[in-house]
């Protein structure tokens, strides 16, 4: 993959908030013997002893790092793992072996007291079937993390009131779950996460069972809600759309290994292997392609300015109208490069021939 | 598979299966046994003396165990009488107009005005027929009782569920309390707790456990893993989680629960006056039964399934309101509060005459009406008697005799106008091979052996059948049609049945039950096809199978023996009635939840009306169906000591003449007969399911 200048994945600015290390989860009579020091070798193989003996891989040999601030994604479709390591990170599920490291600590040495006190501090999730409590109204859901934590009655009322209207559902706080619709429900599952005020955000397929309409406008509120609270997100789908929207970066993972992270640019322009390609080939590279990604240094003032996380779709329009190419700005206004037509005609190309292998 | 390679397939040779050789060679030790029964008699009728003293083993133990707790259960016993006593004089003490309010309160809350309104004029009832006392003394029981259950049943399922490993062992003696026969370990109490109530309670305690128990585990399993996940990340702990999140999330089943353990206490406090002692309702039933006064014994009756729906309907309302979104209790209006409170002072200060309108209410007998009623009843049997007998008469001559002694007992000149001749027998043999042959074509050798079975079993009589084919058919046939674990479980019953000298017993009960049974599903299950096919049918049947669920075993004896007088047909009728509400429920369920997509694809193919029932409804509803079965024959085997009352000879009597006798090991013996044929049941049923998977 030649002449796009691909900027890094992670933003290394921001201090790493969650690490995952080496997890391992095998299920099974004895599954600490199968567990492989990293790197692993051999997946498959491995994976093919270990289904031998009865036993099943879920995960194996994951590790990451999300940053603060990030809404990391975890891709995969259903056996891959997923769902099972988002809930080794939160210790729902037990992991085999390695480490987790929420702000260097680590989780997997911690106390059931200290777990569950970290669960109440910096934790919240939502889960794809909501969880909700059916015999609790909307506004005593939402305040149950609170209530269990030994919270008055009326500060935690007034939080979860809060929070409910956060999420838009003011006036529905006497509602059962049952009263509600799907995407209302999970709506209460989002607030309900949010009300101890988590730093760790934890979304296990949030909106895969809500219609694609309302699967859309959930993706919306989401990244609404992330602009104005900024938490650290790991995100789990198996909607590789929904991962390039959302993501800051994505993990892919297939039968319990993680085959790529990298951002979404970075995924679609190189790909790890073709199981990657295939997923991505349905994805526009000049929606998933930002400014920043193809700019080359230097200012040039003549330009017109437009932000670094353009999506190059919308230049597309602009390049018809005339412009020759563009100046890349920072937050702040400052020139940080410029983005030739050269550059994006040639993504426009990659799309095609994309397109026609396909 | 490409089709060159199917033609390439070689022919397999032909060879006998090998299930079908080890049929084989059960139907000729079968053939080997009816041959030489004559000679040896032993292989039909197991000798007393061969079988080993188990009746008088568990009586010794009993015995000592007695004499060591006597002290202790004694002392438990007069506790429990005194509370009994006081709750007892406590709801004979509230005058009835105030009892009826305060039911009707309790109703409103759970079904709103129109269920105060049920319960009150059922009650109202109770007043009129002058059963008004009788009533209130098994209330007093029931309320008892039903806490005990319940706390002790929740326990266990809780238990249950923090212990997987606790679960197994627990069904297996939730099997056992709820199938041997309520009889059966009244002796035991007896013998512990002494004669009275006391042990009517207890054994209620014991009786309506199970259910509490099943729920609740049934209940915490179906908590979604979701609730219990979002729980721990609230930052539950676990008994945070426990009680604030899985068990509110399981309330409906927990209530549903409750609901079911207070039936059962309701059922077993009846069946449990054969104790006497305590006047109450169940007593008034078997007392005028006992003077033939069938009237009063309708009346008390029907006392008695008003007192069961009314607390059915209160106790399942409060279930269902569970779910619904309306949870705040409603309370009833103010003036309502105003006039109960005034009604109450009233009520207590002027007691005496509120006695003497209730007598007066009552009648001049005492009872309401109840000599017209009585001489009505009587008139009657008197004027159709002709119409009753005949029918009982066609039953036992050419149903229940033939099944019971076989063909070969059963013809004879005076009623089947024939007697047994050499010619006749060829008949019947070459009738037999003709259904084997027909029945192999359309199944397989598995039809023929059937068949041939079938055949044996008829000519020869369930009491006429050597019980070492028996065994090793029964065995055989649980092996193949389940595992091997029924296999073992089912030889090693029956061994117990032998070696207990109950085999004759045991015999009688199979065939008393399994026609019952037979004639259950046949009917039910015909009953409930046509109740899925048309609402009409539906909505007609749901309630007459929610009154016959809600009754008391005891109450069914009461029109049979009153049409039918005792006997066997008698009893066969009573078990019907009670077996006969599963099969018509889990069929028209079973029917009704086969997917849409696929009777419509079936439709589309051209599948007419009889072809869809039979070839795409019922073999997707099997699984409910079998269910059904499964409880049809867990129902019919449950009525057997009942209806031991109304003269039988299987091992229901046997249970009803150990209680007479107080004799524990007897009465034990025969008792866990009766639930072993339930459990091996249940287990060959469960394990045929299982194989089909």
């Amino acid at each position: 993959m030649t002449g796009l200048g691909v900027a890094s994945g992670a933003d290394v600015r921001r201090p790493i908030k969650l690490s995952c290390r080496d997890v391992w989860k095998i299920y099974g009579p004895h599954p600490s013997g199968f567990v492989a020091p990293a790197p692993l070798a051999d997946a498959a193989a491995l994976r093919a002893r270990i289904t031998a003996a009865r036993h099943v891989a879920a995960v194996m040999d994951v590790s990451f790092d999300v940053h603060e601030g990030e809404i990391f994604v975890i891709m995969g479709l259903s056996g891959s793992g997923k769902s099972t390591i988002v809930r080794c990170l939160s210790r729902l599920v037990e992991p085999t072996s390695g480490h987790v490291l929420l702000d260097g600590e680590d989780l997997l040495a911690a106390s059931p007291r200290r777990m569950i006190e970290i669960r109440r501090r910096a934790m919240g999730m939502v889960f794809q079937n909501f969880g909700l409590l059916p015999h609790l109204s909307v506004l005593d859901n939402v305040a149950f993390p609170l209530a269990i934590q030994g919270q008055k009655p009326a500060q935690r009322l007034a939080r979860a009131r809060e929070m409910v209207e956060l999420v838009g559902l003011a006036g529905r706080e006497d509602s059962l779950p049952h009263q509600l619709s799907g995407g209302q429900q999970q709506r209460v599952g989002i607030a309900r996460s949010l009300a101890a005020g988590p730093e760790l955000w934890f979304l296990d397929e949030p909106f895969s069972a809500l219609d694609p309409l309302i699967r859309r406008q959930m993706q919306d509120e989401f990244l609404r809600l992330q602009r104005l609270l900024n938490k650290t997100i790991v995100f789990i789908t198996h909607d590789i759309g929904e991962a390039f929207r959302l993501a800051d970066r994505i993990a892919i993972m297939r039968d319990g290994v993680v085959i790529q992270i990298g951002t979404p640019s970075q995924i679609a322009l190189d790909p790890a292997d073709d199981y990657v390609a295939a997923f991505t080939e349905d994805v526009p590279l000049v929606r998933v392609i930002h400014a920043s990604d193809v700019m080359t240094p230097g200012d040039d003032e003549l330009l017109e300015p437009i932000a670094a996380g353009t999506a190059l779709e919308a230049l597309v329009p602009l390049l018809a109208a005339g412009s020759r190419g563009f100046r890349v700005v920072d937050a702040q206004g400052e020139g940080i490069g410029h983005v030739t037509a050269a550059a994006i005609l040639d993504v426009l190309a990659r799309d095609r021939a994309r397109r026609r292998a396909a | 598979m490409s089709l060159s390679q199917t033609a390439a397939l070689p022919r397999p040779p032909l060879r006998v299966p090998g299930g079908l050789l080890a049929w084989l060679v059960v139907l000729a030790l079968t053939a080997a046994c009816l041959a030489a029964r004559a000679a040896w008699p032993w292989l039909v009728h197991f000798p007393a003396g061969w079988g080993l003293p188990v009746a008088a083993g568990i009586d010794l133990a009993m015995n000592a165990v007695a004499n060591v707790l006597e002290p202790a259960s004694r002392a438990v016993s007069t506790g429990l009488a005194a509370v009994l006593h006081a709750v007892q004089s406590g709801l004979h003490w509230l005058p009835w107009p105030v009892s009826i309010a305060l039911v009707a309160v309790i109703a409103f809350q759970a079904g709103g005005w129109s269920l105060a309104l049920f319960c009150a004029l059922a009650l109202g009832e109770f007043v009129l027929t002058g059963f008004w006392r009788p009533a209130m003394s098994t209330l007093a029981l029931v309320v008892l009782a039903v806490p005990v259950s319940v706390a002790a049943g929740f326990a266990l399922g809780a238990a249950a569920f923090a212990r997987p490993r606790w679960r197994r062992p627990l069904e297996a003696v939730l099997d056992v309390m709820q199938t041997v026969p309520a009889f059966a370990y009244l002796i035991p109490l007896l013998l512990l707790f002494g004669f009275g109530p006391v042990v009517g309670l207890i054994s209620a305690v014991i009786y309506a456990t199970p259910p509490m128990t099943r729920c609740t585990l049934l209940g915490l399993q179906g908590v979604p893993d979701a609730i219990v996940e979002s729980a721990i990340m609230s930052g539950c702990t676990k008994r945070q989680s426990f009680w604030r999140a899985e068990l509110p999330a399981a309330r409906e089943q927990l209530l549903i629960g409750v609901n079911q353990t207070t039936m059962a206490t309701l059922g077993m406090v009846i069946v449990a006056a054969v104790i006497g002692g305590f006047d109450d309702i169940g007593w008034a039933v078997l007392s005028a039964i006992r003077k033939a006064e069938f009237g009063q014994s309708l009346l008390a009756g029907v006392v008695i399934a008003l007192e069961a729906m009314v607390i059915d309907r209160i106790t399942l309302g409060f279930a269902l309101r569970s779910r619904a979104s309306d949870r705040s209790v409603r309370l009833p209006p103010l003036w309502f509060c105003g006039v109960f409170l005034a009604l109450l002072a009233v009520a207590v200060m002027s007691r005496g005459s509120l006695d003497e309108a209730s007598v007066w209410l009552a009648g001049p007998h005492g009872q309401f009406g109840v000599d017209q009623l009585n001489a009505a009843v009587f008139a009657l049997v008197r004027d159709h008697g002709g119409l009753f007998d005949a029918l009982k008469n066609t039953a036992l001559y050419y149903v229940l005799l033939p099944l019971r002694i076989g063909l070969a007992g059963a013809i004879s000149p005076y009623t089947w106008g024939f007697a047994l001749t050499a010619p006749v027998v060829a008949a019947y043999v070459a009738l037999m091979a003709g259904l084997a042959a027909i029945l192999a074509g359309a199944f397989g050798w598995r039809g023929a052996v059937g068949a041939a079975f079938g055949g044996c079993l008829l000519f020869f009589g369930f009491a006429g059948f050597p019980w070492p084919a028996f065994i090793a058919a029964t065995g055989l046939f649980a092996w193949q049609a389940a595992n091997r674990g029924a296999a073992i479980l089912a030889v090693l019953a029956l061994a117990f049945v032998l070696l207990g000298n109950m085999w004759g017993p045991f015999m009688l009960s199979l065939y008393l039950c399994g026609l019952a049974v037979l004639l259950s599903v046949l009917i039910g299950g015909g009953i409930g096809v046509l109740a899925a096919e048309s609402p009409l049918v539906s909505r007609a049947v749901r309630p007459v199978c929610d009154t016959l669920q809600t009754m008391p075993q005891f109450v069914f004896l009461i029109p049979v023996l009153m049409l039918f007088k005792v006997g066997e047909f008698t009893a066969l009728i009573a078990i019907m009635l009670y077996a006969i509400v599963p099969p018509i429920r889990y069929v028209e369920a079973g029917l009704r939840q086969v997917p849409p997509h696929i009777v419509e694809a079936a439709q589309q193919m051209g599948c007419t009306r009889t072809q869809m029932l039979l070839r795409v409804k019922l073999p997707l509803a099997l699984p409910l169906v079998m269910l059904g079965i499964n409880q049809t024959i867990a129902a019919g085997l449950s009525m057997l000591a009942i209806a031991a009352m109304v003269g039988t000879k299987d091992l229901g009597q046997e249970v009803y003449i150990a209680l007479s006798k107080a004799d524990a090991g007897r009465g034990a013996v025969a008792g866990l007969s009766i639930a072993l044929i339930a459990i091996v049941c249940d287990r060959i049923i469960c394990g045929a399911q299982a194989a089909t998977r």
